[in-house]
């Protein structure tokens, strides 16, 4: 027996805004579905909004869901959320915002919320004439065949609900519930992200280091040689050399001197017809934003 | 007040059962193997259990080993199996065989067994022919349930074991769901060995047992002391066994009586499908336990439905991915080939001989109405629609 709060079972028993909209045909009325699931994945939701394009926000909305008690009430919830928001607002609603509302689902039942907010997505998405074959979560490369799960997908799982195991991102998402062969996959996706969150907080750091001292100062003080050059060396390590390594090349750094980055280009790198553009654009661009915007990239 | 119709999950314990072993949990706590005789009244109680069970069986009492549970049973049958040919590489089973089997298979194919698991059909029937087509000579074991838990459906566990035996293979048979509801006589029997679970047949949780024919080449699966004549090592659970002995003394009265629990099972199929429409009994034209049935409801989902009964204080259970917490639904329904409409919205009856009319009729009345909200929130109505055609296609290859 599931552990439901009472806000779940309340919803389950007694489903608010439950049902269709019909387009009255009305002036500044607009009558919108989105839908995510299958009938072959075990659960479904099918939103559908009233929206007044004059002020873009949500006058009504109702569900249709297909699923199990957890799908009912979290669709139930979704509909009680975004009344009367805007569509904005209504974009930033996460599966968090959800399960809050609902008091909180079991691990396993956070998929129940994900299927909510993928849904409002996809209304608002086919209101704004967004092909939903076009939008980030149906495209990049496909994880979990099982279930048809991208790796954007994945990420934005793991990046919005910090998880950090490969159970969770199944619970969330169900990748890797099928089969199991892509298991491997996703736990290095989440090592990818807990790492490229380390560099982005490094750097933030860094950069709100620099704002007080330049605000202390009332002008930029320089970054000390160590602490440029330790920078340096992690956004390399963490953000340039996964990139060049997936295309059989590499990168070391050989040394800094003032803003001149001085690196070593390997394997495919070295050889390579556009070893240029990579120094621009991959490894320059990346240590501008995210080090000194001075510094300049060579290859020795 | 409950209206328990999740016996294939377990059974209440019988108030005769209980009382039968009550005296061994207080003050007949005696070891059998103690030398006393203090500790001989429980040794003599263990074998008059042995007795009882050999007899619902067609066995006889040394045939019997007692240990804890169908799970045990079922992995010590399959490594004794194996032991007793230890030259021979290749298991057959089903597809639709309980976890206790299927994990410890898997698990074999990992150390170098190769595994063949037999289909079923969409009745959930097994095809003899493809059993025949799968023995070799180094076929060690042929594994099958007797009925399964989900839908009832009865293999013949008896043209199974004359294959088996034409091939040199031992036959098991996992008998949990079976034993109790149909009878059953090893003495004229191909079966090797069998499976049975206490609590299945109004005995409590914990106790079980393991049918070994006699002059099979038995290797302990669990090694310590003597107990069970060496055969399964560990201090009798004597309040377990003297329960078994009951229930299975119970079990072999009750039998003549089953048609009464397949006559309210009945009762409960037509009157759901006459009430509710886009109603299917799963397994339905196959021979089936007298106590199950497993009905898909079209375009809903388990859970909803079980969370829908458990308020009318009704209980059953479901094969939905969404009650087990796995993301796939029952294994024995996909295995045989249902639309995903039914897969997920497959719910399971299971009676017992305390089942009343007044408690069948009691669902009767609260179904269709349940059936009704659930589908009035459901996107889902019918089979014709474009989202299903892909799917069954994929079903259908």
């Amino acid at each position: 027996m599931w552990d439901y709060s009472e806000k779940v079972l309340e919803l389950f028993y007694n489903p608010i805004n439950q049902g269709t909209i019909d387009d009255p045909a009305e002036p500044d009325v607009a009558v919108v579905f989105g839908e995510v699931g299958s009938i072959a994945c075990g659960d479904a939701l099918r939103l559908h909004l009233k929206i007044q394009p004059s002020t873009d926000s949500i006058l009504d909305a109702r569900f249709q869901t297909f699923g199990c008690t957890s799908a009912i009430a979290s669709s139930s919830a979704l509909t009680e959320i975004i009344k009367g928001r805007t569509l904005d607002e209504a974009l930033h609603i996460t599966n968090q915002d959800i399960a809050d509302f609902l008091g909180g689902l079991p691990e396993a039942k956070m998929h129940c919320s994900v299927m909510g907010q993928e849904a409002l997505e996809a209304a608002i998405y086919k209101y704004r004439g967004i092909e939903v074959e076009h939008h980030d979560d149906d495209e990049g490369t496909l994880v979990c065949a099982c279930y048809g799960i991208t790796e954007k997908k994945i990420r934005r799982a793991i990046a919005e609900n910090d998880l950090t195991t490969v159970e969770q991102v199944t619970n969330y998402v169900k990748a890797g519930g099928g089969c199991g062969s892509c298991l491997a996959n996703i736990e290095d996706l989440i090592v990818d992200a807990q790492e490229s969150a380390e560099t982005v907080r490094a750097a933030a750091e860094l950069a709100v280091a620099r704002e007080q001292r330049s605000q202390e100062a009332a002008a930029p003080t320089p970054l000390t040689n160590l602490q440029k050059i330790t920078l340096i060396q992690q956004v390399i390590d963490k953000e340039v050399r996964p990139i060049l390594i997936a295309d059989g090349g590499d990168v070391s750094l050989h040394d800094v001197e003032g803003d001149r980055v001085l690196v070593k280009l390997q394997g495919a790198c070295g050889s390579c017809a556009s070893s240029t553009e990579t120094l621009k654009y991959a490894i320059e661009a990346k240590l501008k934003d995210l080090v000194l915007p001075s510094l300049v990239v060579e290859a020795i | 007040m409950v209206t328990y119709l999740d016996n294939n999950a377990t059974t209440r314990t019988d108030p005769e059962v209980l009382a039968a072993m009550l005296p061994y949990l207080s003050e007949l706590y005696g070891n059998p193997s103690s030398m006393h005789s203090f500790g001989g009244q429980a040794g003599a109680a263990i074998e008059a259990a042995r007795e009882q069970v050999a007899s619902l069986l067609g066995a006889e009492p040394t045939e019997i080993i007692f240990n804890s549970c169908g799970s045990e049973g079922n992995n010590t049958a399959i490594h004794a199996a194996l032991a007793a040919q230890p030259e021979k590489r290749h298991i057959v089973t089903t597809a639709v065989e309980h976890p206790a089997i299927l994990a410890v298979c898997k698990h074999l194919e990992k150390r170098g067994y190769t595994v063949t698991y037999l289909s079923v059909d969409g009745r959930g029937e097994l095809d003899l022919l493809e059993l025949e087509a799968a023995m070799t000579g180094g076929t060690a074991l042929v594994t099958t349930m007797y009925a399964n838990n989900e839908t009832g459906v009865i293999f013949p566990v008896e043209q199974v074991g004359e294959i088996a035996k034409a091939y040199g293979a031992t036959c098991h048979v996992d008998a949990v769901q079976a034993v109790g509801k149909v009878p059953i006589n090893l003495a004229t029997s191909t079966i090797d060995l069998l499976t049975l679970s206490g609590h299945k047949l109004h005995a409590p949780k914990g106790i079980g047992a393991l049918y070994v024919r006699k002059g099979f080449r038995f290797r302990p699966f669990l090694l310590g002391g003597h107990q069970e004549r060496g055969r399964r090592a560990g201090t009798h659970n004597v309040p377990g066994i003297v329960a078994l002995g009951k229930a299975a003394e119970l079990a072999q009265a009750h039998l003549a009586h089953v048609k009464r629990e397949a006559e309210l099972r009945d009762l409960l199929e037509y009157g759901i499908l006459a009430t509710i429409p886009d109603t299917v009994v799963n397994g339905g034209g196959a021979p089936r336990l007298p106590n199950t049935t497993n009905i898909g409801f079209k375009y809903i989902e388990g859970e909803a439905i079980l969370f829908m009964l458990n308020r009318e204080g009704i209980c059953a259970s479901s094969g939905s991915a969404c009650t087990s917490g796995s993301l796939d639904p029952s294994h024995v329904l996909t295995a045989m080939g249902l639309p995903y409409t039914i897969l997920h919205g497959s719910i399971r009856f299971s009676l017992s001989r305390y089942t009343t009319e007044a408690e069948i009729r009691q669902v009767l009345t609260v179904m269709p109405d349940i059936v009704e909200r659930l589908r009035a929130m459901s996107p889902f109505n019918n089979d014709q629609a474009e989202w299903l055609q892909e799917r069954d296609l994929a079903v259908a290859t």
